[in-house]
């Protein structure tokens, strides 16, 4: 086994601004918070707008990390970890983007459904999609219909998103969409749904805009809906 | 399975085996099944499906609706061992279930495919809103329940035992296995759930 050697150790304030970023790349695929945190320190000191430093290196590098988990490279422990991560820079970063108004695309408010205390993927979700610049309100786990609709009404988002872990659990995104049906409320929100016992055919047969097979899915999906929806209000 | 299969005298009935770590990728155990019937269908009479959905989604039922296959009622296997009726009026939305089965092979399909050999700081992560592991156990042995303390104190959990035998397991393959008269020419083929 090779012995760990003081001269291969890298000095992330030595590294120019390509060089860290590939590195924090690196970084955020292994799970090294304290590194992510730092770079990301770094790259504000060198004057770095906040915004780009979220864009460029560590949605770049989830970004990585994400398509490798869809592919079956990685696996869950190793995406919780890089998603610790990057929750760790994005502590730093969250404070100064709304101090600098970085630009928000869209509002999403997301919860795991009544009955269902499983939140791994709706967290991921919520990270990728605040990374991505939507504004995400969190309604955590077990919510009942009358959650999603205080919150629908109190937030107006551009986006609803149900998520589900169980079998027993997943039809209830039923009652929610046939509850924003019947309340006149569901062609204003685009519905997104996603959890590992769901597919196409279910988020289709129950309503929803789209099923999102994993966190940067959910992202494109809903950033092409929002594009859609601008793109439709223009022509009308 | 083969416990019931022994205390029943059901000799007649065969027993073919998936690999249990399917449960852990659920999307892939449709296809294992159908695999699994078309290689044995022309040896048996009848196949039976010993899978509840197992967090397929509906697909298994509609493989067996396909097929033509009788299946285990309910979600998973907590739910059959426990009584389906019954697991669901309780509706435990905080506890972590497991059989005896998951008890003994906790490292090899809780433990180590979650990555907390390597990682323990996860735990809360996967753990954190449940309360309590309720070890359903299909036999009283002690040594099972010590061990399922254990687990359950490894994963900062409560812990509560429950000894519901085999439950609607028993029940199902009574309804289907019943011998017409000696060696009946009913066969079953079965994967067994965790």
């Amino acid at each position: 086994m090779a012995e760990d050697n003081p001269e291969d150790e890298i000095i992330l304030s030595e590294l120019d601004d390509a060089e860290l970023v590939e590195q924090m790349f690196d970084d955020l695929y292994d799970g090294m918070k304290e590194e992510i945190e730092e770079g990301v320190r770094i790259l504000l000191d060198r004057g770095w707008p906040p915004y780009r430093v979220l864009t460029e290196a560590l949605v770049g590098g989830m970004k990585i990390v994400g398509e490798d988990f869809r592919d079956g490279i990685l696996f869950v422990p190793e995406v919780l970890l890089a998603a610790g991560a990057m929750k760790g820079g994005m502590a730093i970063l969250k404070p100064l983007l709304a101090e600098t108004g970085a630009p928000t695309i869209g509002k999403m408010v997301i919860g795991t459904v009544k009955g269902d205390i499983h939140d791994i993927g709706k967290n991921l979700v919520s990270m990728m999609m605040e990374g991505a610049g939507f504004e995400v309100i969190d309604l955590g786990i077990n919510n009942a219909v009358e959650a999603y609709l205080a919150a629908m009404e109190a937030e107006k988002p551009d986006i609803l998103g149900m998520s589900a872990l169980l079998t027993t659990t997943m039809p209830y995104m039923k009652v929610v969409i046939d509850t924003m049906v019947a309340q006149g409320l569901r062609d204003d929100t685009i519905v997104l749904v996603g959890g590992a016992p769901l597919n196409e055919d279910f988020g289709r047969a129950i309503g929803a805009d789209a099923y999102c097979r994993d966190a940067a899915v959910a992202v494109e999906t809903a950033k092409a809906l929002i594009a859609r929806r601008h793109n439709r209000a223009a022509a009308g | 399975m083969l416990a019931l299969r022994s205390q029943r005298g059901l000799d007649h009935v065969g027993l073919i085996c998936l690999p249990a770590k399917l449960h852990n990728s659920p999307e892939r155990i449709p296809g294992a099944v159908r695999a699994t019937v078309a290689r044995h269908r022309g040896h048996y009479a009848q196949i039976k499906l010993l899978y509840a959905d197992c967090g397929t989604g509906g697909a298994l039922a509609a493989l067996c609706e396909e097929l033509g296959l009788e299946m285990l009622p309910g979600a998973h296997c907590y739910a059959v061992y426990d009584g389906v009726a019954r697991f669901a009026a309780r509706a435990e939305m905080r506890s972590f279930f497991l059989t005896d089965f998951l008890v003994r092979q906790f490292d090899a399909f809780v433990w180590r495919p979650l990555g907390l050999d390597r990682h323990p700081e996860l735990r809360d992560a996967y753990f954190g809103n449940y309360r309590t592991l309720v070890h359903l156990a299909q036999v009283d042995a002690p040594e099972t329940a010590a061990l399922a303390e254990s687990h359950a104190a490894r994963l900062g959990l409560a812990f509560e035992r429950r000894l519901t035998g085999y439950g609607d397991l028993g029940v199902s393959l009574d309804g289907w296995a019943r011998p017409d008269g000696p060696r009946s020419a009913r066969s079953l083929g079965a994967s067994p759930p965790r």
